[in-house]
């Protein structure tokens, strides 16, 4: 053995084409990532400080920000919750329909998010079959804050379903067997066990679905209303900055949006390793 | 959102068989309620143009909110023609990349507008909730849909109309009417980015008592849906000019300067003043006008010239950030 591979064993490895695969992923993650988000970052420059801080601190766009990463975080609580549940009941049981509802799961995947945000909002508005429903009760959804909810939780379902699934997947039932045999009961196990398992896949899905949720554009305009201070989310906002040709406010609401979203995401990072470390 | 339609989706397959015949590609961009206006427009063209010339022209025209589309040219649509709902919309394009000179309202005739139109009230049918006047949509209850004025130019000039009002009633006074817009506002339910937006939130979603729309777009409406909806006319509105403009450098990059002057000019032809007015665009042509008076009612209209000192002013006291508008929805107000 030589000195080299005593001394550095992580540099060296025993698989070949480390060089050319790091080069490549260098290559495609400063092209594909990098350059777009530099540019984004470097846009605001254009303005003075000051006048970056008066964008970002106006009202109206604090109000924006609010709603959507307040929203988006709670849409991705919601999905991991049932998304756990639905994830459950695909992988543990067998029923008829069942390759049916997993196909399912991928929908708003694939669906164009202007088509969903239009479904939600003719499901929801006060004369569609759920928002004439709720309005008997003075409930609005569509075109309040809520229906942004709706809709976050609508796209983010995907995210943590399919994170959990292959996990519970290959949890097996024999832990929980012999939690019982241990004298567990069943939410004992469930708890104590099961979900300390899942807890990195939990969060990932969460993060997934938080960040899917706070960039989310085209299905949210249709059912949010758009009023400012109230139902326009941060995206929008952006939107009709651009649309004003305000292009270095548009960049730094941006901006801030990006730092935020870079926060939240290392700290549920943070989090999954916490949890991973812990098991 | 924009989409490009083809209009010419017979001129093109015409042009595949007809050999020999040049083929001219025109882009107009233009503000979100003028698809039929100018697909009619689009096609009466391309057969004089062809009658004259022999070549084929083919006009496609892009639609979408006033101030997208704009940005849009300016971030390097291609636009030979641009057709907005604002002079202050294409004075941004002209400032902004100084695609066509800082004078263009003047180099076509009458405000460079061939056709115009003003804001009317779209209620449903019966008027149940008997919405006469714009003092009507400020009573508690009454949802009014409309655009946002920062986003669509239909909903800016709709904004100045109720401006007007209340300023021109007795007693009226600018602090008056801003408490008059801001109560107006205040039961606006949705702000949908465009006028095709709004209309379709207030017939297709069911949503609100009235829409605050373009004439041209109400009377679409009532074609579309017989017997579900009304127009109301105001006492008063405003003179609305969606102007049209050559895009000097892009048709100059694309060597079509003599096809998409045809064009424009042909807006103010007889011929296209028919359409114009066929397709609810009250048209410059008096005769022609008087023709077709019974679909637009004589009120009084405010012009943003006399009433508003112009669109870079009206501009910048009502709708840039921090202005009129946006102290509307300033929290503690």
């Amino acid at each position: 053995m030589t000195a080299a591979t005593i001394f550095s064993p992580s540099t060296r490895s025993r698989f070949p084409g480390f060089g050319l695969s790091l080069g490549f992923t260098l290559f495609y993650l400063t092209g594909i990532v990098l350059v777009p988000l530099l540019a984004l970052v470097l846009r605001p420059f254009s303005l003075h400080l000051e006048d970056f801080w008066t964008t970002i601190s106006a009202p109206r766009v604090l109000a924006a920000l609010r709603l959507s990463f307040g929203t988006a975080l709670a849409a991705a609580a919601i999905d991991s919750f049932f998304g756990f549940i639905v994830a459950w009941v695909l992988v543990r049981y067998r029923f008829p329909g069942k390759r049916l509802m997993d196909a399912l799961i991928d929908l708003p995947f694939a669906l164009p998010t202007a088509v969903a945000g239009i479904a939600l909002s003719t499901l929801y508005a006060p004369t569609g079959w759920v928002g004439s429903l709720l309005a008997d009760y003075g409930i609005k959804v569509a075109y309040t804050p809520w229906g942004v909810l709706v809709a976050m939780i609508f796209i983010g379902l995907p995210f943590t379903v399919r994170t959990l699934q292959p996990v519970l997947q290959d949890l097996g039932r024999d832990l929980e067997e012999a939690a019982a045999t241990l004298g567990a009961t069943r939410p004992q196990a469930i708890m104590r066990v099961v979900v300390p398992m899942m807890m990195p896949a939990l969060l990932t899905g969460a993060a997934l679905a938080f960040a899917r949720g706070v960039g989310e554009y085209g299905s949210i305009i249709f059912i949010a209303g758009n009023l400012p201070m109230k139902s326009e989310i941060a995206p929008l906002l952006i939107v009709t900055k651009l649309e004003q040709f305000d292009y270095a406010g548009a960049a730094s609401i941006g901006v801030v949006m990006l730092a935020a979203s870079f926060v939240l995401l290392l700290a549920l990072n943070g989090l999954q390793v916490w949890a991973a470390k812990r098991r | 959102m924009r989409r490009v339609f083809l209009f010419a989706a017979a001129a093109l397959a015409m042009a595949a068989t007809a050999a020999g015949a040049a083929e001219v590609k025109l882009l107009n961009v233009s503000y979100d309620p003028t698809r039929e206006l100018y697909k009619d427009l689009g096609a009466g063209f391309a057969k004089q143009w062809k009658a004259k010339t022999g070549d084929t022209v083919i006009l496609s025209t892009s639609n979408g909110g006033s101030g997208a589309q704009a940005r849009a040219v300016i971030d390097g649509l291609q636009a030979d023609v641009v057709t907005l709902a604002l002079a202050a919309d294409i004075d941004a394009i002209s400032a902004k990349a100084k695609l066509l000179p800082a004078d263009w309202q003047k180099r076509l005739p009458q405000n460079s507008t061939p056709y115009t139109s003003t804001i009317v009230f779209l209620v449903r049918k019966g008027n149940p909730k008997a919405i006469k006047d714009w003092s009507d949509l400020v009573k508690p209850g009454i949802q009014v849909v409309t655009p946002n004025p920062k986003t669509s130019g239909g909903a800016r000039w709709a904004y100045l109309a109720a401006w007007s009002f209340a300023q021109k009633s007795p007693g009226g006074n600018a602090d008056k009417a801003k408490a008059f817009v801001g109560g107006l506002y205040k039961n606006v339910p949705v702000l949908d980015s465009g006028a095709r937006g709004s209309t379709v939130t207030f017939t297709k979603r069911g949503l609100g008592d009235v829409l605050l729309s373009w004439e041209n777009e109400a009377h679409l409406a009532l074609k579309e849906a017989p017997g579900k909806y009304e127009i109301v006319y105001p006492s008063r509105s405003i003179l609305a000019e969606p102007p049209v403009a050559l895009v000097a450098k892009n048709i100059d990059r694309h060597n079509n300067r003599k096809v998409a002057e045809a064009f424009v000019n042909y807006l103010y032809s007889p011929e296209a003043q028919e359409i114009e007015a066929r397709d609810f665009y009250r048209p410059r042509n008096p005769a022609i006008l008087a023709k077709y008076k019974a679909n637009f009612p004589n009120i009084p209209l405010a012009t943003i010239d006399t009433d508003f000192g112009g669109w870079t002013k009206a501009q910048q006291t009502h709708f840039a950030d921090g202005g009129v508008f946006d102290q509307i929805y300033q929290p503690g107000r």
